[in-house]
């Protein structure tokens, strides 16, 4: 009994052992992969006064008409920093950006339209503008400030409205094809408040390359770039995420 | 080797579900210079080897965009070729040691199914119901799918819900929404995983991908590898505490 208990103390100490070797792996593994990233992100800041200094000459010229609508989701605990944002929207200004969406989750940016608006010369708010407007070539800055609540609270709210005229409609049978289309949702969204177009490029000032809600409806055939925390943006590398857009090619499926 | 790898990765915390954007086929099948269908052949051999990495590490949830509402668009010879493989393959995991049965795996076949021929359909409903009893590993094939389509069908199936229990008070809330999403059966991905280095979700799990980490390798899918299932899974690791933080804000 004795020899068996110290056996079985034997392999637990041998298994904690290879345990805590194991652990000492994965923390190694994750402090190389963090001094790779450091070394990559240091190779991008050199590249980012390349491009922003006009050396590396194939950024220089931007087909910024591809972009119609740019989206830009920033980590809502940096997003306080309305100096940093209103930066960030001068450079898209001078390179010719007209139509973006300012998203953050906890809709920090919302709050802080009125005097981001203010802060830049030549900015309205996207929803003061008509259809004539849209239409038009952007003379102005326009801009759509979104949150969390336009994503998946948008689509209840929409739902709730087709189902008041679904109740009109009554029960008849083919109704729920008919009634229930992309159009219609699309339309509910709209009546809802949930206005803003599809953005061609969403461009991510966050620690991580995710979404963080933007609107569901609107992100089918987005580019998603990852920019890095917004207080380490740069304009050499803006510039670069707007051009490597610009040469994208899609299918759409096909 | 790769036992050795994985107990080192289980150190940290393992994605509960893993989904992917199987992306690259037909480019794969155009650098090796081999028919379409090829490609998508080759596809398949990297689906199975990345299953059976991913379960093997300990991941119980993993969804593949195996073909959306878009690629109907497509040559209908191509549509075809497409659709006679998903059909070959749905019947050999009726197969004993198939995957499903090596694993343990319950396989859903999620998305709008009926756009889809009568064989496909049969067979991806006769595949539910031989796994619905496995519980170790659960496989969600997205098929016919699209997340907008996923968006229509749930408001519809809120407000039929909803018509047989009419009451003033009753609004239709979040949780209805997401009870009837196609991807209902599963908790919402940790990391997806798009090949060819494309940076768009093409309306895939767009509602599911709030806290999730996108991650764009360059190379094809039928060239993903063990390296890229472990890079992904040390992705998620990375940014675990950052999205268990913005999950305990919700």
């Amino acid at each position: 009994m004795d020899s068996k208990q110290k056996v079985r103390g034997f392999s637990c100490s041998i298994h904690q052992i290879g345990n805590l070797g194991l652990q000492l792996l994965w923390s190694l593994v994750h402090l190389l992969i963090s001094i790779g990233y450091f070394v990559v992100a240091a190779a991008a800041a050199v590249e980012s006064y390349l491009i922003s200094s006009g050396l590396l000459t194939r950024y220089k010229v931007l087909n910024i008409s591809k972009l119609k609508y740019l989206a830009i989701v920033i980590e809502s605990d940096d997003a306080v920093q309305t100096s940093k944002v209103v930066q960030l929207l001068r450079w898209l200004e001078v390179m010719g950006v007209k139509r973006m969406c300012l998203y953050d989750a906890q809709g920090v940016l919302k709050k802080s339209k009125a005097s981001i608006v203010k802060m830049l010369d030549n900015a309205v708010l996207f929803e003061e503008l008509d259809e004539k407007d849209l239409l038009e070539k952007p003379k102005c800055m326009a801009l759509e400030f979104a949150s969390m609540s336009d994503g998946k609270e948008g689509v209840v709210k929409a739902a709730n409205l087709l189902f008041a005229k679904y109740m009109e409609l009554g029960n008849r049978d083919g109704l729920d094809d008919e009634f229930f289309t992309e159009a219609q949702v699309g339309e509910a969204l709209r009546a809802v408040g949930c206005k803003g177009p599809e953005p061609d490029l969403l461009l991510v000032y966050a620690p991580v390359r995710c979404h963080l809600g933007f609107p569901a409806w609107r992100t089918r055939y987005t580019e998603i770039v990852h920019m890095g925390s917004l207080k380490s943006m740069r304009l050499g590398s803006l510039t670069k995420a707007i051009y490597k857009f610009t040469r994208v090619r899609q299918n759409y499926g096909k | 080797m790769r036992s050795c790898l994985f107990k080192v990765l289980c150190m940290g915390p393992i994605p509960t579900h893993f989904s992917f954007i199987m992306d690259g086929n037909r480019r794969y099948a155009k650098k090796m210079d081999m028919g379409e269908g090829a490609g998508h052949r080759a596809g398949f051999f990297a689906l199975v080897s990345v299953l059976k990495y991913c379960y093997e590490v300990g991941v119980k949830y993993i969804s593949v965009y195996a073909f959306s509402i878009d690629n109907f668009k497509r040559r209908p010879e191509e549509v075809k070729t497409i659709m006679d493989l998903i059909l070959e393959k749905t019947e050999g995991l009726l197969e004993e040691g198939s995957i499903a049965d090596q694993y343990g795996v319950r396989v859903y076949f999620v998305g709008n199914l009926k756009l889809l021929s009568e064989q496909v359909r049969i067979a991806a409903e006769k595949v539910m119901e031989a796994t619905a009893h496995n519980t170790r590993c659960v496989l969600l094939i997205c098929i016919a799918y699209t997340s907008c389509d996923e968006i229509v069908n749930s408001v519809r199936e809120c407000c039929k819900d909803k018509m047989e229990v009419v009451n003033e008070h009753s609004a239709i809330q979040l949780v209805d929404i997401e009870k009837h999403m196609y991807m209902g059966v599963a908790p919402d991905p940790d990391i997806l995983l798009r090949s060819s280095g494309e940076k768009r979700l093409s309306n895939y799990q767009l509602w599911q991908t709030t806290h999730c980490t996108l991650y764009s390798p360059t190379a094809l899918w039928p060239e993903i590898s063990l390296l890229h299932v472990v890079w992904g899974i040390l992705k998620f690791q990375r940014s675990y505490a950052y999205f268990e933080k913005k999950k305990k804000m919700l």
